[in-house]
């Protein structure tokens, strides 16, 4: 099971970009924060989730 | 008059207490944006004696920021940068303020915001939030970062917040309401915002961790 901004989900086995792309998320909107640390934008390709992991997906809105 | 640089520091001290008014003095802090968020949040960290102050936009005062940002209206057309530098420099004038009326980008950042300790992520649209936001906390690990998202419209302003993502990274708002679905942003739910953004960075300079 892999933890997704607080909701237990199937996204084992998946890639970053994957998980972003299956939520609708748009990867130029978002910070991703993978196990309490940043994960580098240019690891969502090749970062695998696996059981255990926590994510959280800041996706930024319009506005200041 | 301006007052003495020893009368203005006393002031702060009596206020804040020596020890905490000697790192809000050696703090240096970059606002990046600034608009309704930024103009907001560097007003606040000015008048609590922080040391220096990095402001960064390439914008203009146009007639349509008054309604919710800290210009005035003999400000307009000038550099948004230099304009609150002049306002800042009333309220504070012995902080050490930088103007850059400049456009940050990949090709820049590392160079303009190496020297601060702490960001405050004041963009207005969400792609320009996300780039400065990551870049920051992939390239300098021990930088604070303080971004703000969801905050325009008019509904209750119970819902921003502050929240820690990472251990450098924090995030105030509403987390949802956007500009383009609000249609419109108001001073006063903009400058909780703001509000929230600068006292997570005093409560940081303070030594506090807790959002």
């Amino acid at each position: 099971m892999v933890k997704v901004n607080g909701d237990i989900t199937s996204f084992d086995g998946k890639t970053v970009t994957e998980l972003l792309a299956e939520n609708g998320y748009d990867p130029k909107r978002v910070a991703v924060e993978l196990n309490l640390d940043i994960l580098p934008k240019s690891q969502y390709d090749s970062t695998v989730l696996k059981d255990g992991d926590s994510v959280e997906v800041v996706s930024f809105v319009g506005g200041g | 008059m301006i007052p003495t640089c020893e009368d203005m520091y006393g002031a702060l001290e009596a206020r804040h207490g020596r020890e905490l008014q000697k790192k809000l003095s050696e703090a240096k802090v970059a606002v990046c944006g600034l608009g309704g968020l930024g103009s907001n949040a560097a007003v606040h960290l000015a008048r609590a004696g922080v040391g220096e102050l990095m402001l960064f936009d390439m914008d203009k005062v146009d007639i349509t920021n008054l309604h919710r940002q800290q210009y005035f209206t003999d400000q307009l057309g000038q550099p948004k940068a230099a304009a609150l530098a002049e306002t800042l420099g009333r309220i504070a004038p012995y902080c050490k303020i930088t103007a850059h009326e400049v456009k940050l980008t990949e090709d820049n950042m590392a160079e303009l915001l190496k020297d601060c300790h702490i960001v405050c992520e004041c963009f207005d649209k969400a792609d320009r939030k996300a780039m400065l936001v990551n870049f920051v906390l992939e390239n300098f690990p021990d930088k604070y970062m303080i971004a703000a998202s969801g905050m325009a419209g008019l509904a209750s302003a119970n819902e921003i917040c502050t929240r820690r993502i990472t251990k450098h990274f924090y995030l105030c708002g509403d987390g949802h309401t956007d500009v383009n679905e609000a249609g419109t942003l108001f001073a006063s739910r903009v400058a909780v915002c703001a509000a929230h953004q600068a006292n997570m960075v005093i409560r940081i300079i303070a030594g506090e961790t807790e959002p």
